[in-house]
């Protein structure tokens, strides 16, 4: 496979990689401060994708502030799932909080196909996305570009937060320890749904580029999808933002190169990242950047 | 009156009979339609024990249902056909040797499915069990999607997406039943035995079994293999119920539903996997009224379709919330219980006590 085959897979990679990162980091957040596998993240994706469309399609905003909007309203789904399903369960036995992750997951993904029907919606792409840039040999969308800038600058904004700012300092201690934390003073219940608002807000904004990459919408886009940021979080060492995103770009860039080298197993694509799951939780189950795992 | 072990065993003997003598009847003036239900009943009352076996009892929260079914429907399937259906069936690429030509009859294609599912089911558990809890979850997740991915893919092997067509309907009332019947009694008995001790152990406190001796992983392979092989035969009977499969049959759709009757029923009770799994089955057909449109009073509410399934997320989200326990908790059911409350044992312990 020649250089420039390579770069431009490359290139592929790193996009797809950042729009799993995106989403990755919702699952990190949540785990790290309550210890859940959210289930339901890779359907808050899904629902901005569907509140942009509509957005954009029905009460014909600028794309812009179809974004916003979504953005807006994909927080407020996190907050309200929080609020509604994951708050009343928060003290009982962990399996009984997978399970209801599962009911949320599912609630969504039938609730959209009801009320939106199954059959794919095409999503805009604006013209400053659509534009291809060529680098020699080497094609790409200038979404291809935006896409890991857009990621890094909201990285970069997620951690100032976090590291620097009071709230952050809360949600640290949370997920450090809830019950002194408490003790401190700190209004646990409202850290636990900011951390889960700033979540959405990230994965609204992986959705919204994912739809722009892959213009179909449909109720059932968030479940791969999901499954592999989770993987790309576990990858990167979950309760970790930077390991998140950093794992995001590894299992991308993973996935599109094992296919550019072994086309046969083209079909294959989706449990690629599967195996990818066993194999760290088998050799290294802190992930890269890991914390130790807890029990 | 005390209670008695020949007596408790000659009462489930009779029971059985008596289930028998309906299925019977059933057979003969029941609606084909009818018949279906409680087919589909009583597959789902086996993959529901099952799952609760290492869910509930050994407490393992997996995910696997979808894989193994899958698995074993596939297996059972392949080894049905005659060779010229497979030759009409494989249009896009022609079956692998062996498979092209090896035919067996119902119960042996059972027998197979069950075994390579079993088969699979240990091997995996060795990658599976490494981990815990949520982990554990997702794994089992990934191995559902990886099993449907190969079977999408194994074009030579599974017919891809095409699936496979034009099964012969094997699956009647007696072997649904019979084999639901053998599934609840080796389950019963695995979890009354020092082997089921291990698995509740395992459940309770992991780290506290070890120290009692116990090898905790041994007994999660134990609880998951066996699950695998009543899932793999359940998938092989499901397979000639609905005579066609296909990989979008076996999506994580089908491990929710199982999920949802173990939650339901109470998670660690194989009476309330059962008596969940029929009300599932049974509901789930009288729940279509809410995809139907209706009337109350002068009001007409549309039908919707799909609707079923967002009331069965909500009721799983409720049941979680208020009902966590389910229907029968960890109880079981047993005679002594029931014969204390009959007024038969009233009138064995004659006035007063």
């Amino acid at each position: 496979m020649d250089l420039q085959l390579f770069g431009q897979q490359l290139i592929n990679g790193i996009s797809l990689g950042a729009l799993y990162g995106l989403i990755a980091v919702g699952y990190t957040m949540v785990y790290g401060i309550i210890r859940l596998i959210n289930f339901a993240h890779g359907d808050i994706v899904m629902m901005s994708c569907y509140f942009a469309f509509f957005g954009y399609a029905l009460f014909n905003l600028p794309w812009w502030v179809a974004f916003l909007g979504a953005t807006v309203l994909t927080t407020l789904l996190g907050i309200l799932i929080d609020i509604g399903a994951y708050r009343p369960v928060r003290n009982a036995p962990r399996i009984s909080a997978l399970i209801t992750a599962i009911g949320v997951s599912f609630l969504l993904e039938n609730f959209a196909l009801v009320v939106w029907g199954g059959r794919p919606k095409a999503f805009f792409r604006p013209d400053m996305f659509a534009e291809v840039v060529s680098v020699g040999q080497i094609h790409i969308l200038l979404l291809g570009v935006w896409t890991p800038a857009v990621t890094i600058a909201l990285l970069f904004a997620l951690l100032y937060i976090i590291h620097r700012t009071k709230v952050g300092l809360a949600m640290r201690s949370v997920s450090r320890d809830m019950e002194t934390t408490r003790l401190m003073g700190v209004n646990v219940n409202r850290i636990i749904s900011l951390t889960f608002a700033l979540g959405s807000a990230m994965a609204a904004a992986g959705g919204m580029m994912w739809a722009m990459k892959y213009p179909q919408v449909n109720p059932f886009l968030g479940v791969i999808p999901g499954l592999k940021a989770f993987v790309a979080a576990v990858l990167g060492g979950i309760g970790n933002v930077v390991g998140a995103v950093l794992g995001g770009f590894l299992l991308g860039v993973a996935e599109i190169l094992l296919v550019a080298v072994a086309p046969a197993l083209a079909g294959y694509r989706d449990a690629i990242a599967f195996v990818i799951l066993i194999a760290i939780l088998l050799f290294r189950p802190t992930g890269i950047m890991g914390q130790s795992l807890p029990d | 009156m005390e209670g008695g072990r020949l007596r408790n065993q000659l009462l489930t003997l009779a029971s059985v009979g008596i289930l028998f003598a309906l299925l019977y009847l059933a057979s003969r003036y029941l609606s084909d339609y009818q018949v279906r239900i409680l087919n589909n009943g009583a597959i789902f009352i086996t993959l529901a024990v099952s799952y609760n076996l290492i869910n509930g009892i050994t407490g393992q929260f997996s995910l696997e249902p979808n894989a193994f079914v899958a698995i074993g429907a596939y297996t059972s399937a392949l080894l049905t056909l005659s060779p010229a259906e497979k030759e009409i069936s494989f249009i896009i690429e022609p079956i692998i040797w062996p498979l092209s030509v090896i035919q067996v009859s119902f119960v042996w294609s059972l027998v197979a499915a069950g075994i390579v599912t079993a088969f699979l089911g240990f091997l995996m558990g060795f990658p599976v069990f490494r981990v815990r809890g949520d982990y554990l979850a997702i794994v089992t997740l990934g191995f559902g999607e990886v099993v449907r991915s190969v079977a999408n893919n194994l074009q030579r092997v599974t017919n891809g997406p095409l699936g496979l067509k034009a099964l012969h309907n094997y699956t009647n009332l007696w072997w649904a039943w019979g084999f639901a019947v053998i599934a609840i009694f080796f389950i019963v008995r695995l979890v009354a035995s020092s082997y089921g001790l291990a698995m509740k152990a395992v459940r309770e406190d992991e780290v506290a079994a070890e120290a009692m001796g116990i090898n905790a992983f041994r007994t999660k392979l134990l609880a998951f293999t066996t699950s695998a092989f009543f899932e793999g035969v359940a998938g092989g009977l499901l397979a000639h119920l609905i005579t066609t499969i296909s990989p979008t049959l076996f999506t994580f759709f089908l491990t929710f539903n199982l999920l949802i009757i173990i939650v339901a029923g109470g998670l660690g009770s194989t009476t309330g996997s059962v008596i969940a799994a029929l009300l599932f089955a049974f509901g789930g057909e009288w729940l279509r009224v809410v995809e139907e449109p209706m009337s109350i009073g002068s009001l007409q509410i549309p039908g919707i379709p799909g609707m079923r399934m967002v009331v069965f997320s909500i009721a799983l989200i409720l049941l979680m919330i208020f009902a966590r326990h389910g229907i029968m908790g960890r109880r079981e059911f047993s005679w002594d219980w029931l014969l204390e409350r009959s007024p038969v044992s009233r009138v064995f312990r004659g006035g007063g006590k």
